[in-house]
């Protein structure tokens, strides 16, 4: 059992909301946007695992997801950029910003990206290996918190200068644009937008329960454990440093999924979702949803994604004011988000509610409070 | 990739770059005083420290506009008078904050590495609708215009050696204040024993609100500084915000000696290598050297042996 | 290297080659201060080792180098032949050797039972722990140690909300169910009511069964009651060394520990 009942129910709900309700009652335009929004969710998520369960907060987080995305928008534009369509450059076959910047011949790092298997396997193993390599590095030598949470940011400038320096080889500021087709199938079409969506949440909803898995796995109870007393795990015989590299590195393969179906819905990859800026802004997506909250990563991630979107519409001034606050906010006020508000407002008024309505029908059952374990 | 030029032209552009270096490392070094101390001695990251410098970097550009508009006779010395405008205004918002913020975050550095990022998006918005999003730059005083030619081929900006003669001020009054004045004293106490200095009646709460303030201070000084050699904008502060935590973290974080060797390891490597590269791949290999030397060498250059 | 000086020790008769701890020459220094300074120290199997000493002594840093929570800067300590000071913390325990700290260290965030469970030697891995299950074998032991330690009807309440002596209790709880070779435990009566030492010292007359132990403590009454032999450290040396009566009456020791 990887669910407890009070968890299915809120995934039941979640799932709902993702594949029923908001595509009936959102035009392709905005469904779309959702879309990209659930992709950030996925990173948002791995956040929930390796910094509320693990402690291990990483401000590097759009790396993993700008890998994802970028891995998956090379195929996408090696695809774009057949022989055919690029005909009129001076090196026909090769991606279009490619021949701007006078480079005759593909380079040797896009070679794996003409066969789609082989870019759906690195989408994740990119992301985990550099993760591997930071963790490793960092985790064995027992660097953590504040130092490991610069660090991350140093990596993530790192990769977004190296981007965008090497316009040649990345497509530079601009990213990799104008992705068409994927093995001949148009990815621009409402249709194809609608069946993408889809994909999205299914394979958010895949990985929320693999995140429900961990957690309630003893490894998920290594990972309090730890945050909470990391040499009394070390001497219960566990190699802590193990258990932090791997929940790092799942994070960053759950972070790599998401870039690539941000990739695959918005139709294009730029190193302004890789930087400092954009990471530590997934982090507050987190935070806002509850930083131990699975589910709560979906819903925080939503609600910052509308209110920035609503907000910098009409009154973009007000937008970096109230992000800066919702920061402050949540971490001086509700340090457990809207998981933590949920639970000690809501829920309790929701049960009081219940039972009343049990008390007045004495034949009704009560909804069982939260079971043993 | 040294053919093409002759042995004394070598020579010339090692000293030029140096040179550049040596500005880049003032900065830096201005720029990390004021982090170091505040993460060195009470282990909080503030975040918004770039912010704290552009409040500096607004306070001498007003200060010369008044000097400019008002009281012309005197404006080859209104930067003076600046820079202590500078200090004051962003060592009382430090002390603000840190009475609103910081104080209830000891426990809790990675939330307040969050809040001060929060903290920094807030004052970027408000400079850019006070100030305009637009860069601002002071006009020189006379005196530091130019430059001295020091051979036919070598020659060397008087501001640049202005801020550079300031840094040297600076650091000897940091140094001064940490390790020989009874304040520094009671700071290093609090530091290495919190319960054991607040026993023997230093007021712990005080030692911390002061701290950060010096520390946002010293980054205000640091923006007035800047405004010597360059223009600044609502998010300048930004652009040097991973750079100082690397040197700061680099130099072995409580460590004064450590903070200036790796300012100037880090600045010299940069600016040497951007004359043979691109300026992005020179911030990139220096940036890797760094991250990779801190993966094999967390506790930085300069650490003791103490028991874990 | 020297052997033990057991001049009256009860086992020294039956003194074998093969101790099941053998630490010698071991030192360490922070900065040059030599906390533990050329020190050589022998357990027997079975043997329960009392470590006293004033503070300052070394007698926390020798339980820390043991465990491998502080790196050597010469020596060896050798565990069943394997020699530990270039092993890791958690292969150490692997080995076989269990340590409680000074104040209790558990899990606050997490249950009684789940405490306890982190502490069963099974799922060590990180896949191990992944594909860990709860099953019968599991419980029926936690629920076994749980009744040992009294904790069996608070299984399942966070273990931040128990006393201070039911954390002591739960952490021995913690070492138990790993069922270490050697114990070694650090001022596991400080800061207890006399009740709760009482019920301490018959847990640990319990647990020490089958295994060798070390324990560091001032309480002298408690040391009496279960010392086989004493150690005595002062300035990370051995001072002396045997049964508690040979110690108490070595001069050297009246002059530095017990004279004041």
């Amino acid at each position: 059992m990887i669910l407890s009942r009070k968890e299915l129910l809120g995934l039941t709900i979640l799932a709902t909301l993702i594949l029923v309700i908001l595509p009936l009652s959102l035009d392709i335009f905005r469904l779309n946007l959702v879309g990209k929004y659930l992709t950030y969710a996925f990173v948002a998520l791995g956040l929930v695992l390796c910094w509320g369960y693990g402690g291990i907060l990483s401000l590097g987080q759009g790396i993993f997801f700008g890998l994802g995305g970028y891995c998956m928008a090379m195929f996408l534009k090696l695809e774009a950029s057949s022989v055919e369509n690029t005909k009129i450059q001076s090196t026909p076959g090769i991606p279009d910003f490619m021949d701007w910047n006078q480079i005759t011949a593909l380079p040797w790092f896009w070679e794996p990206f003409r066969s789609l298997p082989l870019t759906l396997i690195l989408v994740i193993l990119v992301p985990v290996a550099l993760a591997f390599i930071l963790g490793f590095a960092m985790f064995t030598r027992r660097v953590g918190g504040t130092y490991f949470a610069i660090i991350t940011q140093a990596v993530a400038a790192i990769l977004t200068i190296l981007i965008v320096g090497q316009q040649g080889y990345t497509g530079g500021i601009n990213g990799i644009t104008d992705l068409r087709t994927l093995l001949g199938w148009d990815i621009r079409t409402d249709n194809a937008k609608l069946i993408l969506y889809f994909v999205n949440g299914l394979l958010l909803i895949g990985c929320l329960l693999l995140a429900f898995f961990v957690k309630h796995s003893k490894f998920g109870r290594i990972l309090v454990a730890m945050r909470d007393k990391e040499d009394r795990v070390r001497f219960s015989g566990y190699n802590v440093s193990n258990f932090k590299i791997f929940v790092f590195c799942l994070a960053a393969a759950i972070s790599g999924i998401g870039g690539a179906m941000f990739a695959l819905q918005v139709g294009f990859m730029s190193p302004s979702f890789v930087g400092i800026v954009p990471s530590i802004e997934m982090v507050i997506y987190t935070a806002v949803g509850g930083r131990l909250s699975i589910l709560g990563a979906v819903y925080g991630t939503l609600l910052v994604n509308w209110a920035k979107t609503s907000f910098s519409e009409t009154f973009p001034e007000l937008w970096l004011l109230g992000l800066g606050g919702l920061f402050i906010a949540v971490v001086l006020a509700f340090p457990n988000g809207l998981a933590g508000i949920y639970g000690s407002y809501i829920e309790p008024a929701i049960k009081r509610f219940l039972r009343k309505k049990s008390d007045l029908m004495p034949s009704g059952t009560l909804p069982q409070g939260s079971p043993a374990e | 990739m040294f053919a093409d030029y002759s042995m004394a032209e070598l020579g010339s552009i090692f000293v030029m770059q140096g040179f550049a270096g040596l500005i880049l490392f003032s900065v830096f070094l201005l720029m990390a005083l004021g982090l170091a101390i505040i993460f060195g001695q009470m282990g909080v990251i503030n975040m918004a420290h770039g912010e704290f410098m552009i409040l500096g970097a607004y306070v001498t550009y007003f200060t010369s506009q008044l000097f400019l508009n008002y009281i012309p006779s005197l404006f080859s010395i209104y930067f003076f008078l600046a820079m202590i405008l500078a200090f004051i205004a962003s060592g009382a918002l430090g002390m603000f904050v840190e009475w609103a913020m910081i104080r209830h975050l000891y426990k809790r550095p990675l939330d307040t590495l969050l809040a001060t990022w929060g903290l920094s998006l807030i004052l970027q918005q408000l400079y850019r609708s006070f100030f305009g999003a637009r860069e601002v730059g002071v006009e020189l005083p006379e005196w530091m215009m130019g430059s001295i030619p020091l051979t036919d081929t070598v020659e060397v900006q008087i501001n640049g050696l202005f801020v550079m003669g300031l840094t040297l001020a600076i650091t000897i009054a940091v140094a001064v204040l940490m390790y020989k004045s009874s304040w520094g004293k009671q700071v290093r106490a609090v530091v290495q024993n919190r319960v054991m200095a607040g026993a023997v009646g230093i007021n712990t709460e005080r030692v911390d609100r002061y701290t950060f303030a010096l520390g946002c201070g010293i980054a205000g000084v640091a923006g007035s500084a800047f405004t010597m050699i360059g223009s600044t904008g609502p998010t300048a502060g930004q652009l040097y915000i991973v750079d100082t935590f690397l040197v700061v973290v680099f130099g072995g974080a409580a460590s004064l000696l450590g903070t200036i060797a790796s300012a100037f390891t880090i600045s010299q490597a940069q600016s040497t290598m951007e004359f043979f590269l691109s300026g992005s791949m020179a911030k990139v290999i220096t940036l890797l050297g760094v991250v990779g030397i801190l993966m094999l060498r967390p506790q930085g250059l300069f650490t003791l042996k103490v028991r874990r | 290297m020297n052997p033990p000086v057991t001049n009256a020790g009860i086992i020294s008769d039956q003194m074998a080659p093969d101790f099941l701890l053998t630490v010698e020459g071991l030192t360490v220094s922070f900065d040059g201060f030599k906390a533990v300074n050329d020190l050589s120290l022998y357990v027997d199997e079975r043997e329960i080792r009392v470590i006293v000493g004033p503070n300052g002594a070394g007698k926390t840093t020798v339980l820390d180098l043991i465990c491998g929570k502080t790196r050597a800067t010469s020596g060896s300590i050798k565990f069943r032949g394997q020699e530990l000071t270039r092993m890791n913390e958690s292969k150490i325990v692997q080995a076989g050797i269990g340590r409680k700290f000074q104040t209790p260290s558990i899990y606050d965030d997490l249950t009684v039972f789940e405490n306890l469970e982190i502490s069963y030697p099974k799922g060590r891995s990180v896949f191990g722990a992944l594909a860990f299950k709860r099953d019968a074998v599991v419980r029926d032991r936690v629920f076994e140690v749980a009744e040992m330690i009294f904790l069996k009807d608070r299984l399942n309440e966070r273990a931040e909300f128990l006393s201070h002596g039911q954390k002591q209790w739960l952490e021995i709880g913690m070492l138990l169910i790993q069922d270490p070779d050697l114990l070694m435990l650090d001022e596991p009566v400080a800061g207890m009511s006399v009740s709760e030492r009482k019920k301490t010292a018959e847990l640990l007359n319990k647990i020490i069964a089958n295994r060798s132990i070390i324990v560091i403590e001032h309480d002298m009454k408690f040391v009496e009651d279960i010392a086989h032999r004493v150690t005595v450290l002062h300035q990370g040396k051995v001072l002396s060394e045997g049964s508690m009566d040979h110690v108490k009456h070595d001069p050297k020791v009246v002059e530095v520990y017990l004279g004041h």
